[in-house]
């Protein structure tokens, strides 16, 4: 199961080796979508190399790293994260999808003390010291996405949600938190609806959706995966359509308009920090070598850009701090750090989160999505929501000399 | 009223998802007695020959584009029927009587059938090829002295072995020749296959109902399809003769009924109406290697709760399963019985959403076998004494 290597053998002068664990499933359910980080987190590393290396005190450094495979199963990732960290001795890691898989991983790192990069938008409520987390929490993704549905909707159909989600830890958490917050809102949400994974009968919750919305309303969309195909579908069949019912999904991408088919998710909204359309210069180099490098039918998305901007921060946290062998001393120096990543300028806070310029789009026949809306500037994130009554008042920062840094009340 | 003709509207539309997936398995199971785990996959074959159908279709313009499916759904049948002949003929019937060996035969078909459309490309095909060319030339050129001396079965596995070898060693050398032989043709992912446009929409309404075209079209296909299975088993001379088979295999042979193709045809058709029922499941859900697993048990569910053997039961079981899920899981009891009292209120509230509906629905299955083992309308006859 290991494979080991990092681009090519030629490539210049190098004064030495860092060696980097790279942790994501590549067989089983996750695959699909986990194997596409791995193969945009080789090319930064291949970018990085071909760029001289990692440059520490006039030494320049090649990145190797070892793979290892999760197989979608939470255990696995805990198992593999202590080999990658015991017997490969390598100097981060960069893996996960799944909230499950970094919950699994999470105790491994902090009993270690090592250091762990996490690429996806996931529903907050962690703060780990060793954990440095690049994708969107709540309040860089489906809050501000509620606001937006409100303020252009809102008129029409009224301050009220639908929530339809897949039946796992993060539709449920991050509905949690849309619920108060539409709450605060001074809306209502006026049905919930969970589909087991992989389920492709949405008859029901059709029938739900028309009794509660029968002229049209608002629905947010947090289903993972097939069932998505299923809703959209059948959705389109029971006249669900975008003109009358506006669609928030957190989870459809580039890569799921293809697979969905656009004539279905063609109208509909979602929430990212970076969409393949962006259109930026610093966007459009990033979609050009991933599809010089894997092929021109194949597209980039929000994960993946995540995915890529963690090893180039990682990169200039070692060169900052001079050493990648002292964790300590890179995580410490990893605060502060700014990139021109593909999305924009982000910037890692003390809570071991980024900030994130928040865009919506909507779906296009073309599989891509037109961008409708932006925050302008980054969002700062916040990881301990603060319209769930149980976190409200707390906060996360790693620069503090305390011991309940991770949580403590403001 | 509006209420009630919509939840049934809506339940038939669950079932007859149900009866057309589970209508190839009740042949298959109900009259074979063969565990076919691969059944799932023989849907999910169908779904992809739908999806090359449509891209066959796709250059031809818009109007002609329209009538793919008709075409698909035809296709998707004979597809799926061919594979499912060429595994009996080459698996299944050696292990007639040896359910166990059955059940672990056919699971890893399914395996293989996953990953084959995973990983298939043309490298992967001229492999395949090569490997059966190798081990057929083996077979014709082997000396005679050889064919007959006491390890020939073990020097047979031995070429087959070396053959598959040299398969996979040529996949490698075709793949190296670019990316046109290498790039698989479907992928892992899942793919798209959009309905024609006849098909997406909704059919208009009546009394303010909306009528879902695809979810109409399903309920007439599965209907039709029933019809048609019911006709041949009772009225052609095929089914006539699969049925007599079933009932006295020994007999049958004397009678001179040729058992083999009977076999061959049965298994074909049931694989093949799993074709279709791959091919209609593209207009609900997802297409992707793993379509088959969500279906393979609820084909197992209808097929047990029916009565092993019968169609009639097939059917009720199926509309039965659908009507219960649609009913608890819309929550629309709440809706006709206004003032249930409050204890009743929270247990319907508390069953009214997806997951727990089929929960709901695997509680009375257990139940209801508890009281009648062997399902609705269980098998009478000699076959079952025997």
């Amino acid at each position: 199961m290991t494979a080991c290597g990092g681009g090519d053998t030629a490539g210049g002068d190098f004064d030495g080796e860092i060696k980097v664990g790279i942790l994501h499933s590549l067989s089983g359910t996750m695959a699909i979508s986990e194997t596409t980080l791995k193969e945009v987190e080789e090319m930064a590393i291949k970018e990085i190399n071909d760029a001289g290396g990692v440059k520490i005190d006039d030494k320049s450094y090649k990145i190797t790293y070892v793979s290892e495979d999760g197989a979608s199963d939470w255990p696995t990732f805990a198992e593999k994260s202590q080999k990658l960290i015991d017997a490969d001795k390598v100097a981060v890691v960069f893996g996960g999808w799944t909230s499950a898989s970094r919950k699994a991983m999470l105790p491994v790192y902090e009993a270690k003390d090592h250091f762990l990069f996490y690429p996806i938008q996931y529903e907050g409520q962690e703060c780990s010291k060793n954990i440095f987390y690049t994708g969107a929490v709540p309040n860089q993704q489906a809050e501000p996405a509620v606001d937006w549905l409100f303020e252009k909707f809102a008129d029409k159909y009224g301050k009220k949600v639908y929530l339809v989600g897949s039946d796992y830890v993060y539709p449920r958490t991050a509905n949690t938190i849309i619920k108060e917050q539409v709450k605060s809102l001074g809306g209502v949400t006026v049905g919930e609806d969970y589909i087991p994974l992989g389920n492709t009968e949405v008859a029901p919750i059709i029938a739900k959706i028309k009794k509660e919305f029968p002229d049209g309303g608002i629905i947010i969309n947090t289903l993972n995966g097939d069932s998505n195909v299923a809703l959209f579908k059948q959705f389109k069949a029971a006249g669900i359509t975008p003109d009358k019912y506006p669609i928030m999904s957190f989870s459809i991408a580039e890569e799921e308009i293809r697979q969905i088919g656009p004539d279905y998710v063609g109208g509909t909204y979602a929430a990212w920090n970076y969409f393949m359309s962006l259109g930026t210069e610093a966007a459009n180099n990033f979609n050009e070598a991933f599809i010089a490098m894997y092929g021109d039918d194949r597209v980039t998305n929000d994960p993946m850009e995540s995915a890529y901007n963690m090893v180039y921060l990682w990169k200039a946290a070692v060169e900052k701090a001079g050493t990648y062998e002292d964790l300590d001393a890179v995580r410490d120096t990893l605060i502060g750090i700014k990139l021109d990543a593909p999305q924009g300028p982000i910037e890692m806070y003390p809570n071991h989160h980024i900030s994130q310029t928040v865009r919506i789009g909507e779906a296009k026949a073309d599989g891509q999505f037109e961008i409708l809306w932006d925050s302008k500037t980054p969002v700062a994130p916040i990881t301990w929501n603060q319209y769930v009554p149980e976190t409200k008042g707390y906060a996360c920062d790693w620069t503090l000399d305390r011991p309940d840094a991770g949580k403590f009340k403001m | 009223m509006e209420l009630v003709f919509s939840q049934i509207l809506d339940g038939l539309s669950i079932g007859s998802v149900l009866l057309l997936a589970a209508t190839g398995l009740a042949i298959v199971f109900g009259l074979m007695g063969v565990i076919n785990l691969a059944h799932g996959e023989f849907m999910m074959l169908g779904a992809y020959v739908t999806f090359v159908i449509q891209n066959m279709f796709r250059p031809l313009g818009a109007s002609v584009f329209e009538l793919y499916y008709l075409v698909a759904l035809v296709a998707s049948f004979v597809v799926t029927a061919l594979v499912g002949v060429l595994l009996e003929r080459t698996l299944i019937r050696r292990l007639y009587g040896r359910p166990l060996e059955t059940l672990l035969a056919t699971w890893g078909v399914s395996l293989i059938l996953i990953q084959f459309v995973r990983s298939v490309s043309l490298a992967m095909v001229l492999g395949i090829g090569v490997t059966a060319l190798l081990g057929w030339l083996a077979k014709r050129f082997m000396p005679s002295s050889l064919k007959e001396a006491s390890f020939s079965s073990y020097l047979g596995g031995a070429v087959w072995a070396v053959a598959g070898l040299l398969g996979i060693f040529s996949i490698n050398i075709f793949a190296s020749f670019g990316r046109f032989f290498s790039n698989p043709w479907f992928g892992p992912r899942n793919i798209d296959v959009t309905a024609p446009k006849w098909l997406q929409g909704s059919w208009g309404s009546i009394g303010g109902i909306e009528l879902p075209g695809i979810r109409i079209f399903i309920i007439v296909l599965s209907a039709l399809l029933l019809a048609a299975v019911a006709w041949f088993l009772t009225k052609s001379v095929w089914g006539v003769r699969i049925r007599s088979v079933t009932q006295n295999r020994e007999m049958s042979n004397c009678l001179g009924i040729p058992t083999d193709s009977v076999d061959s045809i049965t298994f074909g058709i049931g694989s093949g109406l799993a074709g279709v029922a791959g091919c209609a499941i593209t207009l609900l859900g997802s297409v992707g290697p793993n379509l088959g697993a969500s279906y393979i048990v609820s084909c197992f569910m209808v097929i047990v709760l029916g009565g092993v053997g019968n169609l009639v039961g097939t059917v009720i079981a199926s509309m039965m399963l659908g009507i219960i899920q649609s009913i608890i899981g819309s929550g629309s009891l709440l809706i006709a019985f206004p003032d249930m009292p409050e204890g009743l209120r929270a247990v319907t509230e508390f069953f009214a959403t997806t997951s727990m509906s089929l929960v709901l629905v695997f509680i009375f299955i257990i139940a209801f076998l508890q009281f009648k083992p062997t399902g609705m309308f269980p098998q009478k006859g000699r076959s079952v004494d025997a």
